[in-house]
């Protein structure tokens, strides 16, 4: 368990932390959101001792950062953002440098070197020095150093940045198999990876949180919950057909796509089938006509502008 | 084998993954070599023995190891890879010293090498090789005592230029501190009680005795507390600026 109490961290004028609080147990995978210069690395560096807390604590497994920190310590995986790593060694090379770290010795470090090599897929690449290698590989062979230990804690940072698209996929896959029985904190900027691979979602603006939650609580915010997307074939008055429907909030174009609307619910309550047999009766031209779950990306864009959600 | 040893073994072993090791030993012989028989005259002295070799060691030093000791922490900082290092469960002390211990077996190693001097006053001559050995190990630990200032200025900035440029200069101070050939630092008016106090902390006063073969433990003292000194300064800085 992770818990963080009152966390603050200043740099001289500038309060990267406000007083932030919260519980990560055994099993989550918790997705860190916020724009950019939220305070999310600022939080993963003092929960990882590298960075000394302006005020407040935090506890890994009982084992507090600032007191106990090579215990604590060595209960964490972490990669650091951009995934830092020694650029003159061979990908074997610092593997073996951080299995013998976290304690692996003969034998026993080979082994293990060898179980995150084929882990991550770096087998093609073992004997290179890590400067030569791409963004994608750079960053795995950071994965492969935080997961060295099988640690009960991996708190990663933007794990998936800079990787192609199957890489993102096998990355989030590699954590959901990691992810049981251990606390996984990831912090990302693309909102369909919270959804892919979180079971919790902390949306931090300015230091301090301004959602917490499972990222469906957290799609359920959004004003798009529950609502309708339809796509016409042609103009059509949807707004007329829907005029006195019980439950049917306003009527919005999307933004991103000619002739698509969304239906939106006014009291939160699923309006599926309300809708579906307007449409049915009024014969509507649509092509397209699907439930919307809530999107993140509308919660986020609302809840770090300032002001709830 | 612990933490110390580990990190000691990697930076050592960097060191020789890059040209650094080569060009740093290949350059500190050159340069020894000119600096020994053009300046320090070792042959038209006439004499067996090697004090013209280990007297100018501290001028030698003052350029190379600055050189080896710029990237220790400036390099960590500027690639983020301290942020690795310092959450991996290890002490601070044991990077800060593993580090610096690594640089120095470099240093070692490059001086290890001249021994082809050493034969060659052997095969001349007839010196006193005991006073060889002392002068040997007393100039290692002179430089263990550069290259702690540059560990230190290294932990103070994200640019190993700068951080060579402060090491130079530094060192410069306490080398020309002392007595030495070449100019005299001292205003006319200064008490001599001031000039002692100044003197005892310079280089040159301690490493003259050490060039001539006098191993004085007073000596060899000065330079490890000089040592732990600076050490325990990088420490302090590494953690301090680790953040920015």
């Amino acid at each position: 368990m992770i818990e963080i109490r009152n966390l603050s961290k200043k740099f001289d004028q500038f309060t990267a932390v406000d007083d932030l609080s919260f519980t990560v147990n055994e099993g989550e995978v918790l997705g860190f959101l916020g724009p950019n210069g939220a305070g999310k690395s600022t939080t993963m560096k003092v929960v990882t001792g590298f960075l000394a807390p302006s005020a407040g604590s935090v506890s890994i497994d009982g084992h507090d950062i600032g007191d106990d920190p090579i215990a604590a310590k060595s209960l964490i995986g972490y990669l650091p953002e951009g995934a830092p790593c020694y650029g003159d060694m061979t990908t074997r090379e610092f593997l073996q440098f951080i299995a013998e770290i976290r304690g692996f010795r003969g034998q026993d470090r080979d082994e293990r070197v060898q179980h995150v090599i084929d882990e991550v897929a770096l087998e093609t690449v073992v004997n290179q020095t890590i400067e030569t290698l791409s963004k994608g590989f750079k960053r795995r062979v950071g994965l492969a150093q935080a997961i060295m230990h099988d640690p009960k804690v991996l708190i990663l940072d933007e794990p998936t940045d800079g990787l192609d698209p199957n890489q993102k996929h096998h990355v989030r896959e590699l954590i959901k198999n990691l992810a049981q029985d251990k606390i996984v904190i990831i912090s990302t900027h693309i909102l369909e990876e919270v959804s892919a691979v979180c079971t919790r979602a902390i949306i931090i603006a300015k230091g301090k949180i301004v959602a917490d939650g499972t990222p469906a609580e957290l799609e359920a915010r959004s004003r798009y919950h529950h609502a309708i997307s339809v796509k016409l074939t042609s103009d059509y008055d949807l707004a007329g057909d829907l005029q006195g429907v019980p439950g049917i909030g306003a009527i919005e174009p999307d933004d991103s796509e000619a002739q698509r609307f969304f239906i939106l619910a006014s009291d939160g309550e699923p309006i599926f089938a309300k809708v579906q047999d307007v449409a049915q009766e009024k014969s509507w031209p649509v092509t397209e006509f699907h439930v919307n779950r809530g999107e993140l990306e509308d919660v986020f864009r609302t809840v770090t502008a300032g002001g709830q959600a | 084998m612990g933490n110390l040893g580990i990190i000691f073994r990697r930076e050592l072993m960097g060191y020789f993954a890059t040209p650094l090791a080569y060009v740093f030993i290949v350059i500190f012989l050159i340069s020894n070599g000119i600096l020994t028989f053009e300046l320090g005259g070792l042959y038209i002295r006439n004499q067996a023995d090697l004090q013209p070799f280990f007297m100018l060691h501290p001028f030698l030093y003052l350029f190379m190891v600055p050189a080896i000791a710029m990237t220790l922490w400036a390099d960590e900082r500027k690639t983020g890879t301290i942020e690795l290092l310092l959450t991996l469960p290890i002490k601070l002390s044991d990077a800060v010293l593993g580090k610096f211990l690594a640089a120095w077996a470099l240093t070692g190693i490059a001086l290890a090498l001249t021994f082809p001097i050493w034969i060659t006053v052997n095969y001349l001559g007839d010196p006193d090789n005991g006073v060889i050995l002392a002068g040997y190990i007393g100039s290692w630990i002179m430089a263990g005592g550069f290259l702690a200032v540059g560990t230190c200025m290294s932990a103070c900035t994200k640019n190993s230029v700068i951080a060579f440029i402060l090491t130079v200069a530094i060192c410069f101070l306490f080398v020309i501190m002392g007595p030495n050939m070449f100019f005299n630092v001292y205003p006319a008016w200064m008490p001599d009680v001031l000039v002692d106090a100044i003197q005892s902390l310079g280089f040159m006063t301690h490493f003259e005795w050490i060039s001539k073969g006098v191993l004085d433990i007073r000596d060899v003292l000065f330079f490890l507390v000089f040592i732990a000194a600076w050490l325990l300064a990088s420490a302090i800085v590494v953690e301090m600026k680790k953040a920015s």
